[in-house]
């Protein structure tokens, strides 16, 4: 790109400090959701995480696609998480056995993966740069005019999945609680829990 | 903005997530790694759009579409994991996926019971 001349690598933007910060702040708090001992706190971490990427899709002038990550990540998914956790009776401390004994070679596997992967896009994206001035691209306006322009039937199609998922998680908890019925009266939560999930999934 | 930046965070995302479904051992902590690298593609779809929508003349905008049908089925995914991980629950005790071991070759000591237990979970 032409643009590549007048941009210096030691040169940093205002934006692109930015960005470097923000995603120092989402990288830590991702590791520490993946390496606690607290499940609670694996949750409560993946909403900075997962809050944090809303903040760089801002920056990246994505704003669409940033409030719907609010709504629909932070909103609903780590609710769901949370939920999760909690019917699952998680332990509120630390639990001792939250990783499993194949962790190193995991970790190995994932450092091979990420210095393969870092020095691919370094070497591969060197010289490109994201031009961010001018109109945003990822304005409500435009992502809304491409989605209702071109990608109208996989958008109809989508509602379908979302019903057919929405079907599938009550039948899923309908189908146990007939189970519990039957083998559980030694733990009256259970059926408890499944009207939970069930009314969850039906407010989704 | 440098193209790196986001490609260099969307790949340390990608791999912290591949690390915690690799490591972790309770079923909804290995969810939170697959929505973490859900959300690395997201952000790499979501660079690459901005890109190119301004070096191409005519842009269908594909990246951020494709970025909330990622949206949308890591949200059914999430319901449906939970609601198997909330099943196997009831059934086991256990969310553990260590303990998991029913389909698992070369280990002949399911009991009969076990093997119910399996296909209703199934």
């Amino acid at each position: 790109m032409t643009l590549a001349a007048s941009h210096g690598f030691l040169s940093p933007t205002g934006v692109e400090i930015a960005f470097l910060l923000v995603g120092l702040a989402t990288f830590g708090a991702a590791l520490v959701t993946v390496t606690t001992r607290q499940l609670v706190h694996a949750a409560l971490w993946l909403v900075v995480t997962l809050g944090g990427l809303a903040v760089e899709y801002l920056l990246l002038t994505a704003e669409f696609i940033a409030w719907v990550q609010v709504l629909i990540y932070v909103g609903s998914v780590v609710v769901l998480l949370l939920f999760g956790l909690m019917l699952t009776k998680a332990p509120i401390g630390r639990s001792p056995d939250a990783d499993s004994g194949n962790r190193w070679a995991a970790l190995t596997v994932a450092l091979a993966a990420a210095a393969t992967l870092v020095w691919v896009v370094v070497d591969a994206f060197r010289t490109t740069w994201i031009d961010l001035d001018g109109p945003a691209e990822g304005s409500t306006r435009a992502t809304g005019e491409s989605l209702f322009q071109n990608w109208v039937l996989p958008f109809e199609a989508l509602s379908v999945l979302l019903l057919a998922a929405l079907v599938g998680a009550i039948v899923l908890s309908r189908k146990a609680r007939a189970d519990a019925d039957e083998a559980g009266r030694a733990r009256p939560n259970a059926g408890k829990a499944d009207t939970d999930q069930a009314d969850k999934e039906g407010a989704r | 903005m440098h193209l790196a930046y986001p490609a260099v965070l969307s790949a340390l995302l990608f791999c912290t997530g591949l690390y915690g479904v690799l490591a972790r051992r309770n079923a909804i902590l290995v969810l939170m790694s697959v929505e973490l690298m859900l959300n690395a593609v997201n952000l790499n779809l979501v660079a690459f759009d901005i890109w190119l929508s301004k070096a191409a003349e005519e842009t269908l905008h594909s990246g951020q579409a494709l970025t909330l049908f990622t949206i949308a089925i890591a949200a059914a995914e999430i319901g449906i994991g939970l609601a198997i991980v909330l099943a196997v629950y009831r059934n086991r005790g256990t969310s553990d996926i260590d303990k998991l071991r029913d389909t698992a070759e070369g280990h002949e000591s399911g009991t009969p019971a076990a093997d119910e237990k399996a296909e209703a979970t199934a």
